[in-house]
């Protein structure tokens, strides 16, 4: 007999019981689902439901031109929406052959930088409220209000963007950012120096975390992880250094390793790439200044973009990991085919190898480690 | 005729006042929330938000009572009534001053002076798990099944180490009775130290405090309700009153215990190096004694706030193991020292 089948609710089996968790459920973010065999508290099987935020965006995009798809890709990964954009104008961009002006790539560099900060901000907040610790959350979800005040006062919108249109960015960065930055970058550190003394060296946290879903680099890679979970698990690859894009190979910037894959792990790499983030927008103004004013923001594009028939796959350091578009044209004005490849996929799919055998407490941080968004998942 | 009357005055006085500390703390524990947290908090109803307390009885109370058709009805209204009894009773040993006196009648400030205090203590707090676990039985909730589990393995292992931090009391002060510990820790030793039994038992006093935040169910021992893992574990299904008499039973709990911890460890009544009442009249002494005694119980509420608001939760096993193999042999070996210490000075 099969030891462990796998777990539908209301069937419960023998010593087992199944549990069923999301989709609606505080800690299930989004609307994500996992029926797990528990035995008392802990996970004998756990089996992961997708689909329950499927909006069908990529068939979507098959009907709308190409300047009518960025607003869609707020959607996917919420939490920042701009590298969505980005990636999907750059994927377009290649199609097409346009090359981007450069100081529309280093406005493109620094409200991509400001997104990671964002979406770093919110992925270690909620990683404590599901630990229990609630505090760190408002230290940093204020600033990351404050971050979205400059995406609101960019172009209007705070959640969904769409930023930056085919061919470069609609709109200048205001003239003072520079003091906008200058206010917002002291708070951003000390929200981050503060969340790091109530948690990091927490003996409660250091025993919640670390050692919890540990992964090995060769498992990690074999899943296909990408971004702060596979840089958690020792792999140094990072897109901005190995693929660079948008000028970043002028920058300097640190890409932390961890060594474990464990839970902790993924929280201290996210906290030092927020530094580093902000150490990029630093230089990324710095060569911004150095632009003449009237430097142009956009390639010259036709006013209804037809690419050249034709196929291609671009894909960025999304805060996530690796965020890829491949778009398929057929020379018409609308995509022959839109595929997305989020960072989440994959490493959701290796949820059940990460948290089989854990106890219930250690699901919870195991997912909000891996910062899965439901939107980006789904599509 | 005189002694019952005063007693039923004590019992309806002490009981509204634990009552409206419990409701201040429920505004205390949001605006310390929001304190900590660098946020307004409530601040709408009445002057800094002080009504919000009334405001959410109100709606507690008019809520509609729902009880889900899988749930096993009896349980089910048992589960809050229990938990919410005995933190009510508990406080009926613990004093909240030295004495009155009236009309040449001198009056305890304290509900009962019975000389099994502790042990009545005990057993009434151990009566509450009772509540948590019908509750989470009679919901036929898996989570709230869970809930329970967790709150039973957790109240019954931290009874342990609870127990014996307080006899190593009982041996220092060689009574059972609360009020008598009271009255033995006026003065110095050792020339400097207050009489306290923080200072006579520093060891014992940890142990109580940790063993006492998971009695309560308190953050970083809040398993049972853990939000973000079972969805507030036992009381998922409760509604309404029902579930007010939950949230409130805690607030009610964590006042009980702060009124043990600082009649048995932070000198009662007593100011340190003063003696006030050498100096004050009987009645004026019995309200700055009662004062005394609220300030540093008030201190303590606080602490559960402020804890509560800094720190992460504990896994389940971790929390085990914390109790067996960490305060349960530290509470023994606690024991030996002080009997060891008595038998070799006295």
């Amino acid at each position: 007999m099969n030891q462990n089948p796998t777990p539908q609710t209301g069937h419960d089996t023998g010593d087992y019981v199944t549990v069923n968790i999301g989709p609606s459920h505080p800690a299930m973010h989004g609307t994500l689902r996992v029926v797990a065999l528990t035995d008392g508290e802990s996970l004998k099987k756990v089996d992961p439901e997708i689909g329950y935020l499927h909006r069908g965006v990529e068939k979507l995009g098959e009907s709308l031109t190409y300047h009518q798809f960025i607003p869609i890709t707020d959607r996917l990964n919420y939490c920042s929406a701009i590298p969505n954009n980005v990636s999907y104008e750059m994927a377009v961009e290649k199609l097409m052959g346009i090359e981007v002006p450069e100081k529309a790539q280093l406005i493109r560099v620094i409200m991509m930088e400001l997104a990671r900060i964002a979406d770093h901000q919110v992925c270690i907040g909620i990683l404590g409220v599901d630990l229990g610790a609630f505090t760190p959350f408002f230290y940093l979800i204020i600033q990351r209000e404050e971050i979205y005040e400059i995406f609101e006062w960019f172009n209007g919108a705070r959640l969904t963007n769409t930023f930056g249109r085919i061919g470069g960015v609609d709109a200048d960065l205001p003239d003072d950012f520079d003091e906008r930055w200058e206010e917002l970058k002291p708070n951003v550190r000390k929200a981050n120096e503060e969340t790091e003394k109530l948690l990091t060296h927490n003996r409660i946290w250091m025993d919640r975390t670390i050692g919890v879903s540990a992964f090995s680099a060769e498992d990690a890679l074999n899943w296909g992880f990408t971004g702060p979970c596979l840089r958690a698990c020792g792999v140094k690859r990072d897109l901005r250094i190995d693929e660079p894009y948008c000028m970043y190979d002028k920058f300097k910037f640190e890409v932390p390793v961890g060594k474990n894959g464990d839970v902790f792990d993924r929280y201290i790499v996210r906290m030092i790439e927020m530094e580093e983030s902000i150490k990029i927008i630093d230089q990324a103004y710095k060569l911004y200044k150095e632009m003449p004013a009237d430097a142009p923001l956009m390639a010259r594009v036709p006013k209804v973009i037809k690419p050249p028939a034709g196929e291609v796959y671009s894909a960025l350091e999304s805060p996530n990991g690796e965020l890829g578009f491949f778009v398929k044209s057929d020379g018409s004005a609308n995509p022959y085919r839109i595929r997305i490849r989020p960072p989440c996929y994959m490493i959701y799919q290796a949820f059940p190898e990460l948290v089989e055998g854990e106890l219930i407490a250690d699901l919870v941080a195991c997912l909000s480690s891996l910062n899965v968004i439901a939107g980006e998942l789904d599509r | 005729m005189d002694d019952w009357l005063i007693a039923i005055i004590k019992v309806v006085c002490i009981w509204v006042w634990v009552l409206l500390i419990a409701v201040v703390m429920t505004w205390v524990e949001r605006r310390g929330a929001a304190l900590i947290q660098d946020r307004p908090g409530p601040n709408r109803a009445g002057p800094w938000g002080l009504f919000q307390p009334l405001a959410d009885g109100i709606k507690l109370f008019t809520k509609e009572e729902i009880i889900p058709t899988k749930a096993q009805k009896f349980l089910y209204i048992m589960g809050p009534l229990l938990f919410s009894l005995p933190a009510f009773s508990a406080y009926a040993v613990v004093p909240f001053g030295d004495k009155i006196i009236l009309g040449g009648k001198e009056i305890i400030l304290q509900v009962s002076d019975v000389n099994i205090g502790f042990l009545y203590i005990l057993a009434i707090g151990s009566m509450g798990v009772y509540g948590v676990i019908l509750g989470g039985w009679g919901s036929t909730n898996k989570y709230s099944v869970l809930g329970g589990l967790r709150s039973t393995a957790q109240m019954v292992s931290y009874e342990v180490p609870l127990g014996l931090a307080l006899l190593a009391i009982v041996f220092v002060y060689g009574t059972f009775s609360l009020r008598d510990i009271s009255l033995a820790q006026q003065g110095t030793f050792l020339g400097f130290l207050p009489n306290w039994g923080i200072f006579k038992q520093p060891l014992g006093f940890i142990l109580f405090i940790v063993a006492a935040y998971a009695e309560a169910n308190r953050v970083p021992f809040d398993l049972p309700e853990a939000e973000s893992e079972i969805v507030s574990g036992y009381h998922t299904e409760y509604g309404s009153m029902r579930l007010g008499l939950y949230l409130f039973g805690e607030y009610v709990n964590l006042v009980t215990i702060s009124g043990i911890i600082v009649a048995l460890y932070f000198g009662s009544w007593h100011m340190p190096y003063i003696d006030l009442g050498a100096y004050l009249g009987p009645i004026s002494w019995g309200v700055v004694s009662f004062c005394i005694f609220f300030l540093k119980v008030s201190f303590f509420l606080w602490l559960f706030v402020w804890v509560r608001w800094t720190l992460p939760r504990f896994r389940y096993d971790q929390i085990m193991g914390l109790g067996w193999r960490g305060l349960i042999p530290l509470a023994l070996f606690n024991i030996f020292i002080t009997a060891l210490f008595i038998q070799l000075t006295v």
